[in-house]
This record gives C-alpha cells, sequence and structure tokens, in this order.
C-alpha cells in the first residue's frame, strides 16, 4: 500500500513559506521555524495569515503536494493543485455515469448504506458501556430498519429521505455518547453554519479536515471531487468529496471527537461564544485537535473489502481509488467502507 | 506506415512487457505515479541529456536524441549514440546530417543502479535502434545499457528473435490503445515492483458479484451486532 506521508499545518499567522532546494522552508518574522524534505509531505494546509511564495507553490505543484488555505475558523478558501491529472478517460466516465439515474442511485445507496451501518457502530460501541440504555438501544435499532429498508435497489430521493430519518435519529442520542465534562459539552441538533455550541465547532473544525483529505484523495487518482453522485452538483460545492465523507465521517471524525471530550484532551476553557451565538475555538485546541487527528491516521486497522492492512489515514485515497476502479469498470459495484 | 500523429512512446512498450495493465493505465488512462525510482531516473536523464555533442577518443557522442519509427509507429529518446567513423559505406557506417564522412551507430541507454538486465529493458533498447535504423537507413547489430553502480556497459545483441517480439509489442500496445480498454489485473509477483500498484488493486476481489456480495454480507454482520 501507499505510504502515508505527513500533512503540514501552519497555524501561526504571520508565517511565511518558501523553497529551498528540496526543502520547504516555514519563516515567522525572518526566522526559520520549520525546514522539511518535500518528500516527507502529502499536504501543506494553512490556516489564517499564512502566504507563501510562488516558486514554493509551484515546486509542491510538480511534487503532488496540495497547498490549502483556510481562515483560522477553519473555513476552507482555496486549494493549490498542479495540472489536472491526465486521466481524461476516468473523468468522463464519472460525468456520464453522475447523469446516469441507475448508476447513481446504485453508488449512492452504497454511500448511505455504509454511513448508516457506521454510524449504528458508533452507538452500539458506546451502549456497550451504557448497558441498558434503552433511548440508545432503541436509535440503533432505527438504524437497523433503515438499513433493511435500504437493501434492495430504491429511487435516489428515497434514499436521500432515509439518510435524513437516519441523521436525525443519530443525532438526536449523539449528547449520550458524551460521558464526561457534560456540563460544558451539550449536544441539541447539529447547526454548522455557524456552529452554536462546543461540540458543533469541533465536528464542524474535524469535518473540514476530513474533507481536505477526501477532495485530495480524489484529486490524487483523477477524479473530480465537484461532481458527485448522492451530493448534485451545485456550484463550488465538492458534491463527490461529500459522497464519500458520508461513510467516513462515523468511524474518523464523529468518534475522535467523542474521545477528545470524553477523554478530556480538551477543555471548556478552549471554546470561546462570540457575540453572535457562534462558537469558536482558540488556537490551542485547534492545535490539540489537529494532533489527535494525524495521530488516528496512524492507526492500522483491516479494510474489510480489500481485506488487508491499512492504515487509517488512507481510507479517504484507497476509496477514493475503488470509486475509480468501479467507474472504469473493473469491480462490479462501489464497496463503501463499512467498520466492525 | 503512420502518422506522426498516431506515435506512441517507446517507453510503453517496456511497460507492455511488464504488464499490459500497466501499460493501459500509464498510456491509456493516464496514470502516472511518480515513485522514488522514476524521480531519481530523471534526475539521471536529465544530466544526460544536458550537453548535445562532444568528441572523445575519436568517437562523436550525441546526447538525448529524438527518434521515431512510422513503420513501427513509435517515437522515443536515446541517451547517447557514440558515432565512430570509419573509412566505408561497406563496414557498415553510414552518413549523417551534418556531418561528413561515415559512422558506425551505437546507441548506450543509462540505467540506474546495478546490472539487472530484463528482458523489458532489451525491448525498449531494440525499439530504439528500430526508430534508429528507419531514421539513418542504417543497420545496427548491437546497442548497450551503461549502468550507474558500478560504472559498466552491458551490450546487447538485436537479433532477429528481439527484433520480432519488439514488433509484436509494438502491434498488441496499439491494439490495447485502440480498443480504450484497460486489462483486468492479474496478481503475480511482478506486482510487488510495480509503481501502481496502488492504483491497481491488483489484489481487490474482482469477480462478478463480489461488491454487492460484500456489502450485503458486512451490513448482516453489523446489525446482527445486537444493542447491549
Ligand atoms: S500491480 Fe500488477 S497487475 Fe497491476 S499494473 Fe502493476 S504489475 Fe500489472
Amino acid at each position: 500500500m501507499k505510504k502515508l506521508l505527513n500533512t503540514l499545518y501552519v497555524m501561526t499567522s504571520g508565517s511565511y513559506l518558501s523553497r529551498q532546494g528540496e526543502t520547504v522552508v516555514v519563516r515567522q518574522d525572518d526566522e526559520i521555524k520549520l525546514q522539511l524534505p518535500i518528500h516527507t509531505l502529502s499536504a501543506i494546509m494553512c490556516f489564517g495569515q499564512v502566504s507563501a511564495s510562488a516558486p514554493l507553490l509551484g515546486f509542491c505543484a510538480a511534487r503532488k503536494v496540495t497547498v490549502s488555505f483556510f481562515s483560522m475558523s477553519g473555513r476552507f478558501m482555496a486549494r493549490m493543485v498542479g495540472p489536472v491529472s491526465g486521466n481524461v478517460l476516468l473523468r468522463k466516465a464519472q460525468y456520464r455515469r453522475a447523469d446516469d439515474q441507475a448508476f447513481t442511485a446504485d453508488i449512492a445507496r452504497s454511500f448511505i448504506l455504509a454511513k448508516i451501518a457506521n454510524c449504528r457502530t458508533v452507538l452500539l460501541r458506546a451502549s456497550r458501556e451504557r448497558i441498558g440504555d434503552t433511548v440508545l438501544a432503541g436509535a440503533a435499532d432505527d438504524l437497523k430498519t433503515h438499513l433493511l429498508n435500504l437493501s434492495e435497489p430504491i429511487a435516489l430521493d428515497r434514499i436521500r429521505g432515509k439518510e435524513g430519518d437516519a441523521a436525525r435519529t443519530y443525532f438526536s442520542v449523539f449528547d449520550r455518547l458524551i460521558t464526561s465534562q457534560k456540563e460544558a459539552f451539550v449536544f441539541h441538533e447539529r447547526s454548522r453554519r455557524p456552529p452554536l455550541d462546543n461540540i458543533n465547532a469541533l465536528l464542524s473544525f474535524v469535518y473540514t479536515l476530513l474533507a481536505h483529505d477526501v477532495a485530495s484523495a480524489l484529486e490524487g487518482v483523477g477524479l473530480d471531487p465537484a461532481v458527485g453522485f448522492l451530493h448534485r452538483d451545485r456550484p463550488g460545492r465538492p458534491g463527490l468529496a461529500l459522497d464519500i465523507m458520508e461513510e467516513l465521517r462515523p468511524f474518523t471524525a464523529d468518534r475522535l471527537v467523542l474521545s477528545l471530550i470524553n477523554l478530556r484532551q480538551i477543555k471548556a476553557e478552549g471554546f470561546e461564544k462570540t457575540a453572535s451565538g457562534a462558537v469558536q475555538m482558540n488556537d490551542a485546541t485547534r492545535k490539540i485537535v489537529l494532533t489527535e487527528y494525524q495521530k488516528k491516521k496512524q492507526e492500522e486497522i483491516r479494510h474489510p473489502f480489500l481485506n488487508e492492512k491499512v492504515v487509517v489515514g488512507l481510507l479517504p485515497h484507497i476509496q477514493a481509488m475503488l470509486l475509480a476502479r468501479y467507474l472504469r469498470g473493473d469491480l462490479d459495484g462501489y464497496p463503501a467502507f463499512i467498520f466492525r | 506506415m503512420f502518422t506522426e500523429d498516431d506515435l506512441l512512446p517507446i517507453s510503453a512498450l517496456q511497460h507492455l512487457a511488464f504488464c499490459e495493465r500497466q501499460a493501459a493505465l500509464i498510456h491509456l488512462e493516464g496514470e502516472w505515479q511518480e515513485n522514488k525510482l522514476t524521480v531519481e531516473g530523471h534526475g539521471l536523464h536529465d544530466k544526460v541529456h544536458e550537453d548535445d555533442a562532444e568528441v572523445r577518443n575519436g568517437v562523436r557522442l550525441v546526447r538525448g536524441l529524438r527518434v521515431r519509427s512510422l513503420e513501427f509507429g513509435l517515437v522515443g529518446a536515446i541517451d547517447m549514440l557514440e558515432l565512430t567513423p570509419v573509412d566505408s559505406a561497406e563496414a557498415g557506417g553510414v552518413a549523417l546530417p551534418g556531418l561528413r564522412g561515415r559512422f558506425l551507430p551505437y546507441i548506450v541507454e543509462y540505467k540506474r543502479g546495478r546490472p539487472k538486465l530484463d528482458h523489458c529493458d532489451e525491448i525498449q533498447l531494440c525499439a530504439q535502434a528500430l526508430c534508429l535504423e528507419e531514421m539513418l537507413g542504417a543497420s545496427i547489430a548491437e546497442s548497450a545499457f551503461f549502468y550507474g553502480t558500478p560504472r559498466r556497459r552491458h551490450a546487447v545483441t538485436l537479433d532477429m528473435d528481439l527484433r520480432a517480439e519488439t514488433g509484436r509489442l509494438a502491434v498488441r500496445l496499439r491494439e490495447i490503445i485502440d480498443s480504450g480498454q484497460t486489462p483486468p489485473p492479474e496478481y503475480a509477483p511482478r506486482c510487488q515492483n510495480c509503481s501502481l500498484i496502488d492504483l491497481c488493486l491488483p489484489q481487490a476481489p474482482r469477480q462478478e458479484g463480489s461488491v454487492s456480495r460484500y456489502l450485503k454480507r458486512t451490513i448482516n454482520e453489523v446489525t446482527s451486532e445486537e444493542t447491549a
């Protein structure tokens, strides 16, 4: 399997990135803070006031290292990639199939089956420690019903409907998965624009990180992250990246957020409510989240379809690969990631 | 006879001799995964192509020559061509554009690392020779690889068998490109040396129905897990 390379996160305002030979140099106040060989990196993510020289950007493009810029709060602003991967045949297959109703419904059903199954597993794992929590058990049973409803091909809008129902069920009990620091971390419902409580702020930030990894992985295998199957085309929205995220979210993002809170790795002090009610994390908290996210990427699991040991960080790449192989006709379906 | 627009890269023959799927992934689907080996390889070639001509011990060295064959439909480049002056056409000498006299052409292709010549390399060398023969009206009996460590030359005789094999691969390459179909993978020991292994996924289950079986089975397993 491909090696998992590092992502360089640049969080300090005023940082300046440039190239020196085969290395990436990070300067702050004209002082070199960090110098890394390019071949150890797969991506550079810049948060807030960070700038980069044109030669560095060109260098990164040539070496297939994506450079992305985010606002301080983690809102995606821009991603710099090199020339479009030469694979026109694959992109044409993707576009053709995105317009094919039956095909689209088939892929979308895979995404959602996996998402609901994974949500259910998250609930079940948590309910093990809370024997007798009938609410959790009830939600898990509801999700099972949704899964069984999806066992035969159905129309795309009905898949979307099931997806919405399942998400509501899942998030309606999400608060019960928080087992420590209950006062500071209360969850009512998902709020994104902007996040209105600490948990939503955390979820949004981790989803941003995951979305970035998925979009890069799709671009890396030559797929267009903007043209999705479940998420229809809307300018500026990475539809396909959101599609693949559905199945990866519970396992990679939600469980991370839960363990950050439950293991007290982050604290209430790391969050701040602004005048509008929107919640922001401070730099220190963001750093902890990034570190733990990176750690999680190193964890090894057995891929359920490939039956091979892989690290979590490669899941976006592997799923992008499997999707590409399906679009090319190498596989008879899209084997979404379902964890056990 | 092919036209210039139809020419396929010589390197594709090498990939084809290694694995048909690899050749299709690279030359049909435009996949190219740089691994360490290929990156180092580029570095070496950059140097080889740097200056274009010099004379050493009376032998003229020409670097980075672009060659093609309309008969075989191939195009590529030669790292270095050695031109030894000879007296007559009888000795196999050919006249060259811009040079006086006649010369014996000898192709030298640079290889990184240790001598480990495989069939794919010989095919590449032969294809280069076929192109050069067509362009110069020459006939080339032998060519060589030059290895970095240790610095050593290894000669390859361009016999009938090798030529026939190279020609056959050129035909097969065109069939694959024209068909637009990437052949399915076949997991083999060579896959471990293939830079495209994680694009190709040669070990992924691939029988008809394998994905729907996988989805059914995993969903069953997950849903049979009971609530505590
Ligand atoms: S991994 Fe194996 S089957 Fe796939 S392209 Fe490489 S050599 Fe061919």
